[in-house]
């Protein structure tokens, strides 16, 4: 039975795509629960009670959305492109969706243990854009133009800072992946030996950069209801728009867990002593994804101008210096080697 | 024929079929589109050979980065396709001349090519031994290490490149308003504000 799963070519694929049923199903599951969260928390903050009709507490309000979206008529106006039109969702979820199969949940439970992971993951989430600016072009309408053309600049730009801080992750674990950065960050000090310590500042330059990336509030200028009406979405209703939906959602829990691998030690207990483990990388995620669910409730929207003047003349001088910093810090040992555990063996 | 087999042969036809495409497509962002398939097509292939540093790199530069900017300019074009295709039979022979004569050239330097004696021993004393280093290293070795004058050099060559392209297109425009952005982030409520105590009927 074993040699039939490591050995022959179907015995490999099958076992290959169980495994991606295995992240799949219970990823899905969980933003359906996460997309209640992210409504309550909101709720909160505003002194109301958010969703509480459907299932107890209104627990099952995010199943009796996507019935509603599915039985839903699918509009596609006058003019589009319908193949490109159909095309962006896809992309879209597509895209959110395989950005899984490299990350690792455990000491080695990942499904493509990839030498490059975090380029990888940098690559997909770069290809995120397409779908907006497919979806704004197709429509054939003008506010999902204007937004699409504003998703493609604001996210090219916050892209260059990303990429910066991840490099600065890379040059002090030595590695692109994911495994060997969290064992990089295994320590003797539990939550003091992660790398939010070292790389502080980038911490939340990632995280405001993060929020901008996934068109997140106070960065959701191309769907920005106010103006745009929805942005790149407008024109889409019924399932499309539930692909748009569930692939943003999905994006900004990738985000989640790249901040909990790249900084904060991933499956590490955060107490010596206590087993790491997968629980610990799902709570940090959870975590972060509160505070996102947070900043959407609590931060007005920027202005365009102010959006890109804070990304190209703050947030990339600042990671910029901070890579040639790092490097320094890297080279000649400094503080100890807390910029290169690479040379002292984690 | 094993998996990897299976997959170049579906990245080739992927490539050579979006190239086609590219060319072909009526539309300049379908042509975009199949571009960007191209591209996506020979990082599969880098994948393939096993170079999945210049494969990622492919994709967050070219894919990422160039062709949303190609997209976002092809957008915004307002092309007249009927004028376009207007005047294709007029060139068309003097564009088949041309693609004549490039595809000679390069047959007549393809059928002559010839590799010089030990050129094979020369490529392979530079390259570091992928079975101790991991490829993503070899490359920085090489080009950090080994050749670190030619890889400055060529930044060099792009840095005078981009500085061009920035001075002939800067203009300065005196009859433009200008954001002064120190200025309004340095406005507050005293200064912008005047509260007048408005007695009623009668107005300022």
């Amino acid at each position: 039975m074993v040699e039939f799963f490591t050995t022959t070519n179907l015995g490999i694929a099958l076992l290959i795509l169980g495994q991606c049923l295995l992240v799949l199903l219970p990823l899905l599951a969980a933003l359906a629960f996460l997309m209640y969260g992210d409504r309550k928390v909101w709720a909160a903050v505003q002194m109301r009670k958010g969703p509480n009709v459907v299932g107890v507490f209104g627990l099952l309000q995010s199943f009796a959305d996507l019935l509603k979206y599915v039985v839903k008529e699918v509009v596609v106006p006058a003019g589009a492109d319908k193949f490109v039109f159909y095309l962006a969702p896809m992309i879209t979820f597509v895209m959110a969706v395989i950005a899984w199969a490299a990350i690792p949940w455990n000491d080695g439970w990942v499904i493509s243990d990839l030498n490059v992971a975090i380029l990888y993951i940098f690559a997909i989430s770069s290809l995120e854009v397409y779908g907006v600016i497919m979806g704004g072009w197709a429509s054939n309408s003008k506010y999902p133009f204007l937004g699409a053309l504003r998703s493609a600049a604001q996210m090219i730009s916050y892209e260059v800072s990303i990429g910066l801080i991840i490099i600065g992750v890379i040059i002090s674990s030595g590695s692109m992946n994911f495994g060997d950065i969290v064992a990089a960050q295994d320590g003797r000090f539990g939550i003091f030996s992660w790398y939010w310590i070292p790389h502080f500042p980038m911490v939340v330059l990632f995280f405001v950069s993060a929020l901008a990336e996934t068109n997140r509030p106070p960065f959701d200028l191309p769907e920005a209801e106010s103006e745009l009406v929805a942005g790149y979405q407008v024109e889409y209703s019924s399932t499309p728009f539930l692909l748009f939906m569930i692939g943003e959602l999905m994006a900004i829990v990738l985000m989640c867990a790249l901040i909990t691998l790249m900084f904060f030690g991933g499956w590490l207990s955060p107490i010596p002593g206590l087993p790491d483990g997968i629980f610990w990388m799902i709570l940090k995620m959870g975590f972060f994804f509160f505070i996102f669910a947070m900043v959407k409730a609590i931060t007005p929207r920027y202005r365009y101008d102010q959006l890109m003047r804070i990304g190209w003349k703050v947030f990339l001088p600042l990671s910029l210096a901070w890579v040639v910093l790092v490097a320094f810090f890297a080279q000649f040992g400094a503080f100890g080697g807390a910029y290169a555990r690479w040379a002292i063996g984690g | 024929m094993t998996v990897a087999d299976y997959a170049f042969y579906l990245f080739a036809i992927l490539l050579v079929a979006s190239g086609l495409f590219t060319v072909v497509a009526r539309n300049p962002v379908h042509s975009v589109l199949w571009l960007i398939l191209t591209f996506l097509s020979a990082s599969g292939l880098f994948v393939l050979l096993g170079a999945e540093f210049v494969a990622m790199l492919l994709i967050i530069v070219y894919v990422g980065a160039v062709m949303v900017l190609f997209l976002f300019v092809v957008m915004m074009l307002d092309v007249d396709f009927a004028q376009l295709r207007g005047g294709m039979a007029k060139f068309m022979p003097f564009a088949l001349l041309i693609g004549i004569v490039v595809l000679m050239q390069l047959s007549i330097a393809f059928g002559d090519w010839t590799a010089a004696d030990g050129s094979q021993a020369l490529r392979a004393a530079v390259t570091p031994d992928l079975t101790e280093v991991h490829n993503t290293a070899a490359l920085g070795q090489l080009m950090y290490d080994d050749f670190l004058l030619l890889f400055q050099l060529a930044g060099l060559i792009l840095l005078t490149a981009m500085i061009g392209a920035i001075v002939l297109t800067l203009r300065h425009n005196p009859n433009v308003k200008r954001q002064n952005v120190m200025a309004q982030m340095h406005r507050d409520p005293a200064k912008a504000m005047e509260l007048k105590d408005v007695k009623s009927g009668q107005g300022l």
